[in-house]
């Protein structure tokens, strides 16, 4: 199973979306919550439906169109999605609503929204697009498992071009919350201090990524998508080598062959060892790079490395900003990204270059 | 890579019983297990009728064998006890023989917990124990302490679109298979009640304040209901010698595309999952022996669905039913509880009756069937499931020879 990404768009804290630069400049946050730099979106929707809808749904179907466009596909196959936390502001609009008037005098518009499949439902109701249509919400696999039944349904041949994408927000109250349970660190940490950092806890971090899959290249082809597994709590790190190896070896491949990896590095001291001892032990012959200083934690954060991936495959460029030491690689032919969601859901996505 | 995907067990835990043999036995009773509000404290509670199960949260984790784990939400213990009985009526003894994953899905997953405690959450000044529960509020958790609790962990993952979740699930749970990613996978789906669900039909009003009456002309709403339904799914070379109770010959989805919430009346997207679910099974319509409906009772999903299977089936449209006045509404759940219901069907050659049904819908030709009818040679189940979003899923269940 593999597809090509003929098109792609990411909102994240950087500034990403039209993807014109690829991390020349990074921006760098002195705090530890990164918010989405967004696009204006008086160009993707029409300003009295973007009144009324909700930030993420916003940001969905803005990434979505610009993707669409750069990939020249006007009405896709199928759009498949994930999303660990959904429509997350509306959900928690209406939890307060039905705590503090309780359970009067309630609105039925940020209930409608709160729905997990509100950003897939509202592209295909935006283009009329009565095809397959689905939502994951499954932590750190959310992403995964959209682009697992995106590269079946193109390998079944029920679709030529699949919109996949992730997106997850984060709110100020469930900053706060997540915070409660030691996700986020104490101390506020600096952009390129956090891969240094020696606490616990990451900074939190949000976003809207979506590609184009295709069948065939396309001719604006970033990359291809060659396999991906999904691990849950993996017993030992030889587990986690013993599925790099067999991701390889289905594709004929071995570890030499392996350019670059891009790791989910958080600067989390709990769980930063299960990537340090990769990215020392079998991957030590490959360029390292990280992502998550730029993007934040958040459990679809691989769909943003994802985008990285591609774009370092195309322009045959490693920005400054998401090295760790020196490229050691040219050509770059093969991208391995290793992620993991606090240490249980582990994923590993190979993608080469076209 | 496997052609035909096995049925190999079933569970399932709703109102109307807390396993399969109960749950029999009450179908066959044709009577309604829809009730009043009681597990919830809400403005509803003891008015609502829903379609509730009758045991507390502690009751519930006793029954799921997890007395021995920290306490956890309605939904998960709910999904562990259908799940493991599917398991053991799968007559699986060691999860390591094949690789095995397990597939939820969930509407609202935590949200029990959620709305209880989440001003707590937010107020620095209160903190305990139950802040562990923060991390039970996203969909996928349940679904991982469900695949613990069965051993299944080589594929793991959550579905959530609304009503169809848990027909998605097994939809892709089949397609797994068929890749080779798993040899086996238990897929359904589980929600249990919660005011957020409540108060959000409540704003959309499309509560019927009685017993739901599917396909009725004078139907006016739904009933929520809760409960989860798993069935196990196997590949040929892992269900060799053993006991197959169904197979799960065709699937479909499609996007209405037409309302955020509202189905279209013309049934645009259930007509496409239905047409996709007869291509991937090489059956036609005339094959299809029952409909289990998705009918839930709402003006809109019943005359949308009902538009949908008269430009399918025509003047022929076999045994149709909605089980929903059974059980309530189980939102993600109900692809699972009702192909649950699908496999006992094509098992005990039975239709399950269409409770509550009198006045025929002008706007369709068919007639619900309202009696429970035996000794029907029963070999192809067409179940639908819709949900918000416009999604659009139907499943095919043939006996298996």
């Amino acid at each position: 199973m593999e597809a090509y990404i003929n098109g792609l768009s990411v909102i994240s804290p950087q500034n990403t979306f039209n993807n014109s630069d690829f991390l020349s400049e990074p921006v760098v946050y002195t705090t530890n919550y990164l918010s989405c730099i967004e696009p204006s979106y008086k160009e993707y929707l029409n300003p009295t439906l973007a009144r009324r809808m909700a930030r993420i749904i916003k940001m969905g179907i803005a990434a979505s169109n610009i993707c669409m466009k750069d990939a020249n596909v006007a009405m896709p196959d199928a759009i498949i999605t994930g999303t660990a936390l959904g429509c997350l502001e509306d959900t928690e609009k209406f939890l307060w609503a039905i705590i503090e008037n309780e359970e009067q005098f309630l609105t039925p518009t940020s209930f409608i929204q709160s729905t997990h499949n509100t950003v897939s439902a509202q592209i295909a109701l935006q283009l009329k697009c009565m095809n397959y249509n689905f939502t994951y919400v499954h932590k750190g696999f959310s992403f995964e498992s959209a682009l697992l039944d995106s590269l079946m349904t193109i390998a079944e041949g029920e679709a030529q071009n699949v919109l996949t994408g992730a997106h997850d927000e984060m709110t100020d109250k469930y900053y706060k919350v997540c915070d409660r349970i030691g996700y986020w660190k104490k101390e506020n940490v600096s952009t390129f201090d956090l891969i240094n950092s020696k606490t616990n806890g990451s900074i939190a971090g949000e976003g809207a990524a979506f590609f184009m899959l295709g069948a065939q290249k396309g001719e604006n082809v970033y990359a291809k998508i060659r396999g991906l597994k999904t691990i849950y709590k993996p017993e030992s790190a030889a587990e986690i080598e013993k599925h790099i190896n067999q991701l390889l070896a289905e594709k004929g491949l071995t570890i030499n062959d392996i350019d670059v990896v891009l790791y989910g590095i958080n600067g989390d001291v709990q769980y930063d060892h299960v990537y340090y001892n990769l990215k020392d032990g079998l991957l030590k012959n490959s360029s390292a790079t990280y992502f998550k200083h730029l993007c934040g934690e958040y459990q679809t954060a691989s769909s943003f490395a994802m985008w990285i991936a591609a774009m370092i495959l195309k322009t045959q460029n490693i920005p400054h900003a998401i090295l760790i030491g020196e490229n050691k690689r040219k050509p770059i032919k093969n991208v391995l990204i290793y992620n993991t969601f606090l240490n249980i859901d582990h994923s590993l996505l190979l993608l080469s270059a076209c | 890579m496997s052609k035909k995907i096995y049925i190999t067990g079933l569970g399932i835990i709703s109102a109307i019983g807390n396993n399969v043999e109960e749950t029999l036995d009450f179908l066959n009773k044709q009577k309604s297990g829809v009730s009043s509000l009681d597990n919830i404290v809400s403005r509803y509670q003891h008015q609502l009728p829903v379609g509730e199960v009758k045991a507390s949260n502690d009751e519930l984790k006793k029954l799921a064998g997890i007395e021995h784990l920290p306490d956890n939400t309605r939904t998960t213990y709910l999904g562990i006890i259908a799940a493991k009985e599917a398991v053991k009526n799968a007559g699986i003894n060691n999860m390591k023989e094949f690789r095995t994953g397990l597939i939820s899905a969930t509407s609202v997953g935590g949200m029990g917990i959620t709305e209880n405690l989440w001003f707590d959450y937010l107020n620095p000044e209160k903190t305990g124990e139950w802040l562990r529960y923060i991390e039970t509020h996203e969909c996928g958790d349940s679904t991982e302490s469900i695949a613990e609790s069965v051993g299944a962990t080589d594929y793991v993952s959550t579905i959530s679109t609304a009503c169809s979740s848990s027909a998605n699930s097994i939809m892709f749970g089949a397609r797994l298979i068929k890749h080779g990613i798993v040899d086996r996978i238990i897929v359904g789906g589980t929600d249990s009640l919660s005011r957020f669900t409540i108060n959000g039909f409540m704003t959309l009003m499309i509560l019927d304040n009685e017993h739901c009456k599917p396909f009725d002309a004078e139907r006016k709403g739904l009933n929520l209901g809760e409960g989860a339904g798993f069935i196990v799914l196997e590949s040929e070379e892992a269900a060799k010698g053993k006991t197959i109770l169904a197979e799960l010959s065709g699937y479909g989805n499609s996007n209405d595309a037409y309302h955020q919430t509202a189905s279209s009346p013309d049934g645009a997207g259930a007509y496409l999952a239905m047409e996709k679910a007869f291509k991937i099974s090489g059956l036609k319509p005339e094959n299809i022996s029952y409909i289990n409906a998705h009918g839930t009772g709402t003006a809109i999903n019943d005359l949308s669905e009902g538009t949908a299977i008269t430009r399918m089936f025509g003047k022929n449209v076999p045994f149709i039913s909605s089980t929903k006045a059974y059980t309530g509404h189980t939102l993600g759940a109900c692809g699972g509880i009702e192909a649950v219901f699908s496999v006992l069907a094509i098992n005990h050659n039975t239709v399950f009756p269409n409770l509550n049904y009198k006045n025929q819908m002008p706007e369709v030709e068919f007639t619900p069937t309202t009696e429970l009818l035996t000794n029907q040679k029963i070999d192809h189940v067409l179940s639908n499931s819709f949900g918000f979003g416009g999604n659009t899923s139907a499943l095919i269940f043939s006996r298996h020879n």
